[in-house]
């Protein structure tokens, strides 16, 4: 009885936890379908720092899809940059699986001089921020007379060495006994790779993809130094753009751009949990 | 004479083999090696030049430009910032995962309760700024609560608005670290223990803690890098130029970048990769002596 208890307050804690959590959610999706002068009223007091303070009501008197509409089919400008997202996203993190799941698989089946250590400088250079390496890339790109072209954004961050490092951890798993015996018969070590390592690896590839498409879906740094041009921006450049002026498009705008990312959320959930578990650095 | 030679043979047939494993291993790995040493290593080496390098009078400065990074004001801002926000926020994030971790571990809703703290994690951060605004500004939620009138922003509160939006985003994989490591304790060590006579603090202590090290070592690791992406929430909500007290080393790079001070940038950037390097390799030393013991 005691523990039945204990567990109830246990969970009523997590609870309101978690509801404070999914607050910011909460109030982006409410906002969306909240009409214009609603928002204006609630808003008034943190838009034009009039006296008393904010107010809100989460299922508004005149729930409305205006702000969708306006967001969908009149703003052209919107729909550029969420394809430049989409098109950004899926360039990275397909190339991040070209380049990478070969190279996971060099570091976890094969062992030659230098291997280890070669392994420990991608895990050195998985583990630098961004701002050390913007130089050199730009750099780079520059030379290369690729500033100010998706490729700027999209090259650096395929050569990403995480992935490799999640995608090694997955192919770990497979024991060598079963690729021995596979040569013992006289398979190829690219018949290896592709009927032994892929089929049996492909919960490390897809929490590498579940936590890229996260990751880049939501990427700021790079198009930030490396595009000018706005027609080439990312959503997540050009949504805090639109400020609390505009708060129906600015809401509508921004749970548009939560909707990816929570299909990819509730999908992968259990990729993404095994992944952030594989990113372990030590067992 | 004849085993010689069958030994031979087979040295060299294995050997042979080796090689063509070699040459596998190679062309598995080529297309990545190539891409890392070309956007990474080597204009990384190039930054290492250009750091000992004035671009004006294109020729070799020693030391002269770390000096005047060292002397540069906002630098110094920036690093103090930067050093005062991982040195508290990591902790805080650390603690209350754990907390979290060990209310939840028992639960029957465990997997539901997961889910809504990594939510965060899948936000993108532009569609929160708004969010911010209006939890945090002068006429926000928080001040409606407290009853007060103050722009958290434009304050030394704003740090800890700050501190609060890393947490938020990031509580999410410390609790799934956390929860993997006190799952992954297998049941028959604690159980020895116990017959061996441990008392309930002496099984915390040296085999639960233990047990978790590897954990701790990992959400240590990738939270700190995950500090430097509080930037995004930094810049996104109050510009290149915020408040004093979040003014980080992002907001510098992102200025020098800007008005193209690239010798600065090539000096800051090495110090930085150099900083996180023996951060690295301490942490590293600290739980290996940690592990022997």
């Amino acid at each position: 009885m005691k523990k039945k208890i204990f567990s109830a307050m246990k969970l009523v804690v997590l609870s309101v936890w978690a509801f404070v959590l999914l607050i910011p959610a909460v109030l982006v999706l409410s906002g969306s379908v909240m009409s214009s002068q609603e928002l204006s009223v609630f808003l008034g007091a943190v838009l034009e720092r009039k006296e008393g303070c904010i107010s809100w009501r989460l299922i508004p008197d005149y729930p409305t899809l205006e702000h969708y509409k306006k967001t969908l089919f009149y703003s052209p400008q919107f729909m550029t940059v969420f394809w430049n997202s989409v098109k950004l996203t899926a360039l990275i993190v397909v190339g991040q699986l070209l380049v990478g799941v070969p190279a996971a698989w060099a570091f976890a089946v094969y062992r030659f001089r230098g291997s280890r250590m070669l392994f420990s400088g991608y895990i050195v250079l998985m583990l630098m921020p961004f701002q050390v390496t913007m130089l050199s890339q730009y750099l780079v790109l520059d030379r290369m007379g690729m500033m100010d072209t998706h490729w700027a954004v999209v090259l650096p961050a395929v050569f990403s060495t995480f992935p490799v490092f999640l995608i090694y951890r997955g192919f770990c798993q497979i024991p060598a006994s079963l690729l021995e015996a596979g040569r013992v018969d006289g398979a190829g070590e690219w018949y290896l790779f592709f009927r032994i390592g892929l089929p049996l690896s492909s919960g490390g590839i897809l929490s590498a993809v579940v936590l890229g498409l996260l990751e880049y879906w939501n990427m700021l740094e790079q198009p930030m130094a490396f595009l000018k041009d706005k027609t080439l921006w990312p959503l997540s450049l050009f949504l805090p753009e639109i400020g609390l002026e505009r708060a129906g498009f600015a809401f509508a705008a921004s749970v548009i751009m939560l909707i990816p990312a929570v299909f990819v959320f509730l999908l992968g959930r259990d990729y993404l949990e095994q992944g952030i578990v594989a990113s372990a650095l030590k067992e | 004479m004849k085993d010689m030679r069958w030994f031979r043979r087979k040295a060299g047939r294995h050997g042979r083999l080796r090689r063509r494993k070699y040459a596998d291993f190679l062309a598995f790995l080529f297309p990545s090696m190539l891409g890392v040493a070309g956007f990474v290593l080597l204009p990384f080496a190039d930054v290492v030049r250009r750091s000992f390098w004035s671009m004006a009078s294109d020729s070799f400065v020693g030391f002269s430009n770390y000096k005047k990074i060292f002397e540069n004001e906002a630098f110094l801002l920036a690093v103090k910032n930067t050093a005062r926000f991982t040195a508290v926020c990591i902790p805080v994030l650390i603690l209350l995962g754990l907390t979290a971790a060990l209310l939840m571990a028992g639960l029957p809703q465990v997997q539901l309760l997961k889910s809504c703290f990594l939510f965060p994690m899948a936000m993108p951060t532009a569609t929160v700024v708004l969010v911010w605004k209006m939890i945090f500004s002068e006429g926000g939620f928080v001040n409606l609560i407290l009853e007060e009138r103050m722009d958290y922003m434009a304050t030394d509160m704003a740090f800890w608005v700050l501190v609060i939006s890393y947490v938020w985003k990031n509580l999410g994989y410390t609790v799934v670290l956390w929860l993997s490591g006190i799952w992954g304790i297998p049941g028959d060590i604690i159980e020895a223990a116990r017959v061996d006579g441990a008392g309930k603090l002496r099984i915390i202590r040296s085999v639960i803690l233990p047990q978790l090290s590897g954990v701790l070592y990992t959400i240590t690791v990738l939270s700190f890098l995950n500090s430097f992406k509080v930037f995004r929430e930094a810049y996104l909500v109050s510009g290149p130029y915020p408040q004093e007290s979040i003014y980080l080393l992002q907001h510098l790079f992102n200025n020098w970048f800007a008005i193209l001070e690239l010798d600065k940038m090539a000096a800051a950037a090495v110090c930085v990769a150099v900083v996180l390097l023996a951060v690295i390799w301490l942490l590293d030393r600290v739980w290996k002596v940690g592990e022997a013991e």
